[in-house]
């Protein structure tokens, strides 16, 4: 026996190693037929390994100090060795995360990846994506410059608008009056360490609630329902090394691109790294139009298109909350849209459009016609939600077929 | 290009309309490669601007090793007050003095082309004109009722402001030399002003300079990576139909 088998069994003795690379790897069974859209599970958890890494580079020569943090960060694009280059990788990631769990959450509004038997899958990947929006807020007041500093105040006056106790939460939440070195401090600290450790962990739990009920896939058909003699399902592969050698392309791919905006464009034309955050946080001038960063664009324009202010926070609120009702609110038969009727093909469409005009919306000022429209959108954003059970249940759907398509 | 600017002029409302009244930027047409521009663009700099606006967060040494120029050069010719190469580029009038003489204190630049953006610091540059009504005796059609003097009108001339009014209430404003002679000057002033331009875009951000050189390769890595990995892809997925 050699040495290298010799230790795995002792670690096998006390430890389940090699029943853990089983269980989720190389007897972990994933229906065949994965396309483009199933990349980006593995991205979501790439792009959360360099976020975590290049946060550690950059935490050792930041500083959350009200009078030194906006210094510091210049004296990580200049001073550092390569510090320029793990800041863009952390700032360009930003935007990656929510753009390849954006496209993550929309293989499973297609795919029907929601429902039953994976309600707790998408739970967890819900409470994954607020957690990934308090860390994307916090991570954005530490550079300290004016749209940091005055983004943040927008945000945390919202809580304002809940009645009676509002006053009593943003002070609570700012640590002083206004937005200021508490502030900063108690948002490093959550950014750093509270945030990290619980996506951490609801990565995780994802995952393993995930391989607890198998991968869904384009068609929606559940393999497990038809395996062979040995109880492989039929149409399933192992995890490793199939996928594991198909996400190493994926992740290839991503990586060009994500080159491409990190050594060419890493402010995005204003988009990941607004103009204004050059200039350090000033409490005693207030940029002339404030505008979130283009991930929270989106529910930033809900908020607007309401009249009142209470009323556009619970809008926007709702915006996110009713996302996690999804998987009882689609009544249809069949999961995948490929064997849905044409009302859920029309649905998901306008929801795309809705969302991403909202996004638009999101960025300009709310004034005239974007005002109208922004309420337009926000309809329908919330009628794809609460007329789903009506057009699910409502429409003829194709007949989903015994074992996947290739 | 046109898609690029009307998205930074989607994004820079608070600087482009509410400062600049809405007027069309002029093209900087700035160039990091070239070095001639940058060096000259360093020396106006601290002959012309350095006076009141600091560069806090740049280093005298770090100019020379990305401008090409030796330390003795940057010495000579960048460093008029003595103190150490590896110094950053801070001004000695004091904050409060400044905000006495000026209004407002002259604010640092380190990252003024990463806020401002190079075509508002060119178009800046060259629209001073004389505004009897300002103490300095100058405005500025893109920084209206700016607190700066024109501190190059004698590389440029003065400009006064003509209004045209094409009938239908739509005013628009053109600047005109008030001695027709300073016109021959034009051309030389662009080129001064171009580089200075390009100095700051140049101190807005040293490692642009690293990254659109190791960006490539990097990219051309991950190419060849990328047909390796397809072909591993490709090999291990034969028996898979």
């Amino acid at each position: 026996m050699g040495l290298a088998t010799a230790t795995r069994d002792w670690i096998d003795a006390r430890f389940p190693m090699t029943k853990m690379w089983d269980d989720h790897l190389a007897k972990y069974y994933a229906p065949k037929n994965f396309n483009f859209w199933y990349y980006f599970g593995s991205l979501a958890l790439l792009v959360l390994v360099i976020q975590i890494v290049t946060g550690i580079f950059l935490t050792m020569n930041y500083k959350p100090d009200a009078n030194l943090a906006f210094a510091s960060v210049e004296y990580i694009m200049r001073d550092v060795e390569w510090g320029w280059l793990i800041r863009y990788m952390h700032s360009t990631g930003a935007s990656f995360f929510f753009v390849v769990v954006y496209l993550h959450m929309f293989r499973a509004l297609m795919y029907g990846s929601y429902r039953k038997p994976r309600e707790l899958v998408w739970l967890i990947g819900m409470l994954i994506y607020f957690a990934l929006m308090a860390e994307a807020f916090m991570g954005y007041l530490l550079p300290w410059g004016q749209m940091s500093y005055w983004g943040a105040q927008v945000i945390i006056s919202l809580f304002g608008a809940i009645p009676y106790v509002g006053d009593a939460i943003t002070l609570w939440i700012r640590g002083d009056y206004v937005i200021a070195d508490a502030t900063l401090n108690r948002f490093f600290s959550l950014h750093v360490i509270a945030v990290p450790f619980v996506l951490a962990a609801l990565a995780v739990v994802h995952i393993i609630a995930l391989h607890e009920v198998g991968s869904n896939n384009p068609d929606g058909v559940e393999i497990k329902k038809n395996k062979d003699e040995n109880g492989i399902p039929k149409d399933g592969i192992p995890f490793h090394p199939y996928y594991s050698v198909k996400d190493i392309v994926g992740v290839i791919f991503f990586l060009i691109i994500f080159s491409l905006v990190v050594f060419y464009a890493p402010e995005m034309y204003g988009y990941f790294l607004e103009p204004p955050n050059f200039v350090p946080a000033d409490p005693m001038t207030t940029p002339e139009h404030i505008a979130p960063v283009w991930y929270f664009t989106p529910f930033y324009a809900i908020l607007r298109a309401i009249p009142d202010k209470l009323g556009g926070v619970i809008a926007m609120g709702l915006a996110v909350g009713i996302l996690f009702l999804l998987p009882w609110l689609d009544r249809s038969p069949v999961k995948s849209i490929r064997y849905k009727g044409m009302l859920s093909k029309i649905a998901l469409f306008l929801f795309i459009i809705s969302f991403i005009a909202l996004g638009v919306l999101g960025v300009l000022p709310a004034e005239g016609i974007y005002v109208l429209l922004a309420r337009i959108f926000t309809a329908i954003y919330f009628l794809f939600f609460l007329l789903m059970p009506i057009y699910t249940k409502l429409e003829s759907t194709k007949p989903v077929p015994e074992r996947v398509t290739m | 290009m046109k898609r690029i600017i009307l998205a930074l002029t989607l994004l820079l409302p608070s600087f482009a309309f509410a400062a600049g009244g809405g007027m069309k930027l002029m093209d900087a047409g700035t160039d990091l490669s070239d070095y001639a521009s940058l060096q000259n663009g360093a020396k106006l700099y601290v002959n012309y601007c350095a006076g009141c606006h600091s560069l806090e967060y740049m280093r005298y040494n770090r100019i020379g090793q990305d401008l090409h120029l030796t330390d003795e050069q940057v010495k000579e010719n960048l460093m008029f007050s003595g103190g150490k190469i590896g110094d950053t580029m801070t001004i000695a009038m004091r904050a409060d003095d400044a905000e006495k003489w000026f209004g407002k204190a002259p604010p640092d630049l380190s990252v003024i082309a990463r806020s401002r953006g190079v075509d508002w610091l060119y178009t800046y540059l060259m629209t001073f004109y004389v505004d009897e009504s300002r103490s300095t005796g100058m405005n500025n059609l893109v920084f209206k009722d700016v607190g700066m003097p024109h501190v190059l009108w004698e590389l440029q001339g003065l400009k006064k402001a003509v209004h045209h009014d094409d009938g239908h209430g739509h005013e628009t404003v053109e600047l005109e030399y008030i001695d027709s002679a300073d016109a021959a000057k034009e051309a030389e002033y662009r080129r001064t002003v171009r580089d200075l331009v390009n100095f700051l875009d140049y101190v807005g951000e040293p490692a642009k300079m690293q990254r659109y050189d190791l960006g490539w390769k990097v990219i051309a890595f991950l190419f060849f990576f990328l047909i390796v990995a397809f072909i591993m892809k490709k090999d291990f997925w034969r028996d898979v139909h």
